[in-house]
């Protein structure tokens, strides 16, 4: 299989300062490899780490040690101890990430946001708009809000103007923090189907998804996180 | 946000141990960076952390007392920006790279129009056609969103907003490949604030022009930058992409920082 992500040895601690230095280990060696073609559902308990794993194979959150492979355009790329610079590459054309709150921008239509990505890819103007539109469309935002910054929105059209922004792109990696969490039945369809179809275009897919039944409809396989939280004083 | 090119391209700017001091005082020690093409770097750090000094050491303003500055420049390649002559290091800050201050009065000319503040730079720059250069000084009034028709208004009869708008105008007109930016919003209401930074958002990712930008606010710092850099008492103590810092914030001084935001 063509692997696309290969974690090793990945350890998270955190030390909270403002806490008189407490300790928290929340991942401690954790192991994984996601190819192409899979979803790959994390699973675990509330606390026990999964958006922190998520977070570290976007190099949001940076790992106490362990490495975070990412198959990037022909190479390896250790996105826990590349330069930034190649970091925000692998991000711009490799990894695409829907976390579970859209971050508004002031002014910038929804419209506009969901296009982005696109016109930064270098996508012509009309086709990344028609792209936009479409994707919109389909997850059923009304065109009367295309032209009106998201932060009025309610919750589940933001999360699915999150979506849109993200689907947009094929990106041959995907990671995704609970994107259906707070949408209605009709649209949970429709975002399943988009992953579905990511999927079966050959992206790796990474997720954390709540719900039962859309974890029956998007998981290949599931990965267990091993129950290792402790608090140590410091 | 846009990407940034990485085919091995040199650093535009690079700051090799530079140390200022006020009197027995340390303003900012021994700091390391390097600025690619079209990146924006944030620099933040409350109020007398050395970022505005570090800032003016890094746009030749400022002479450190340790260390280099090393700027690539577009016609004679890497040079130091302590060893070159004032009247060279002048000329760059006016061709290659820009600077917007915190008030926009430091960065204008008050007494002559809108237009001949933009238009000035580009006769700095040699350029001599009244019509063109009046031409592309309401290109560029446009551009930052101020109406053509106060083209020959002054300065001091704009608002805050328009003034800022005006001085980044003023700083862009020559395609710099480099501004630097102390402050750029702090002097703002927030809603003159959000329409200032969408422009600068748009227009460093269309110009892929790189940026240092100097800012207290941390939610300035996260819709411009790619990186950032945490100082305090001079020192930088913390870096890295922009979300890293603010997410996963690991020395106490940027944990106290991030923790200290309100929430609105």
């Amino acid at each position: 299989m063509l692997k696309r992500i290969v974690v090793e040895g990945l350890s998270k601690d955190f030390t909270l300062h403002l806490q008189g230095g407490q300790e928290m280990s929340i991942l401690s060696k954790i192991d994984m490899q996601v190819d192409a073609g899979e979803c790959v559902v994390i699973h675990a308990p509330s606390g026990a780490g999964k958006s922190t794993l998520l977070r570290c194979l976007y190099a949001n959150y940076r790992a106490s040690s362990g490495s975070v492979n990412i198959w990037h355009e022909g190479n390896w790329v250790d996105v826990q101890s590349a330069p930034a610079q190649q970091v925000l590459a692998v991000r711009h054309s490799t990894l695409g990430f829907v976390t579970q709150f859209l971050r508004v921008i002031p002014r910038i239509s929804t419209l506009d946001l969901v296009a982005e990505p696109l016109l930064m890819r270098g996508v012509e103007k009309q086709a990344a708009y028609e792209q936009a539109e479409e994707l919109l469309s389909r997850l059923r935002i009304p065109q009367r809000l295309w032209q009106i910054p998201p932060a009025t929105f309610s919750g589940g059209e933001q999360q699915r103007v999150n979506i849109a922004r993200t689907m947009i792109c094929d990106y041959p990696i995907l990671l995704l923090d609970e994107p259906t969490a707070s949408l209605d039945e009709a649209n949970r369809a429709t975002v399943i189907d988009m992953i579905n179809g990511a999927r079966e275009r050959g992206a790796a897919v990474v997720g954390i998804f709540h719900d039962e039944a859309v974890r029956q409809a998007l998981a290949t396989r599931i990965f267990s996180i091993p129950a290792a939280v402790s608090l140590v004083a410091a | 946000m846009s990407s940034i090119n990485m085919n091995n391209t040199p650093p535009l700017l690079q700051a090799r141990n530079v140390s200022k001091f006020y009197g027995g005082k340390t303003a900012c020690e021994q700091v390391n960076l390097s600025l690619y093409p079209g990146e924006v770097l944030g620099i933040v750090g409350e109020s007398g952390s050395g970022k505005s000094t570090l800032l003016n050491c890094l746009a030749g303003q400022l002479q450190p007392e340790q260390g280099e500055v090393l700027f690539n420049t577009r016609d004679e390649g890497i040079v130091d920006l302590f060893t070159i002559s004032e009247a060279r290091r002048r000329l760059l800050a006016r061709t290659d790279w820009g600077f917007v201050h915190q008030s926009a009065r430091d960065g204008l000319r008050v007494e002559v129009s809108a237009g001949a503040n933009v238009g000035e730079r580009l006769m700095a720059v040699g350029a001599r056609h009244y019509g063109q250069i009046r031409a592309e000084a309401q290109d560029w009034l446009h551009r930052v969103e101020i109406d053509a028709n106060r083209i020959d208004d002054l300065p001091r009869d704009f608002s805050g907003g328009m003034q800022q708008r005006l001085q980044i105008a003023r700083n862009l007109v020559t395609k710099p490949r480099l501004i630097f930016m102390d402050e750029p919003t702090a002097s703002l209401d927030v809603s003159v604030q959000a329409r200032l930074l969408d422009l600068l958002r748009q227009l460093v990712s269309q110009l892929q022009v790189a940026a240092v930008i100097v800012t207290h606010d941390l939610a300035v710092a996260r819709l411009l930058a790619h990186r950032l850099m945490v100082m305090r008492q001079g020192q930088v103590v913390e870096e890295g992409l922009t979300d890293q810092v603010l997410d996963d914030p690991q020395h106490p001084y940027t944990q106290l920082l991030v923790s200290s935001v309100l929430q609105a």
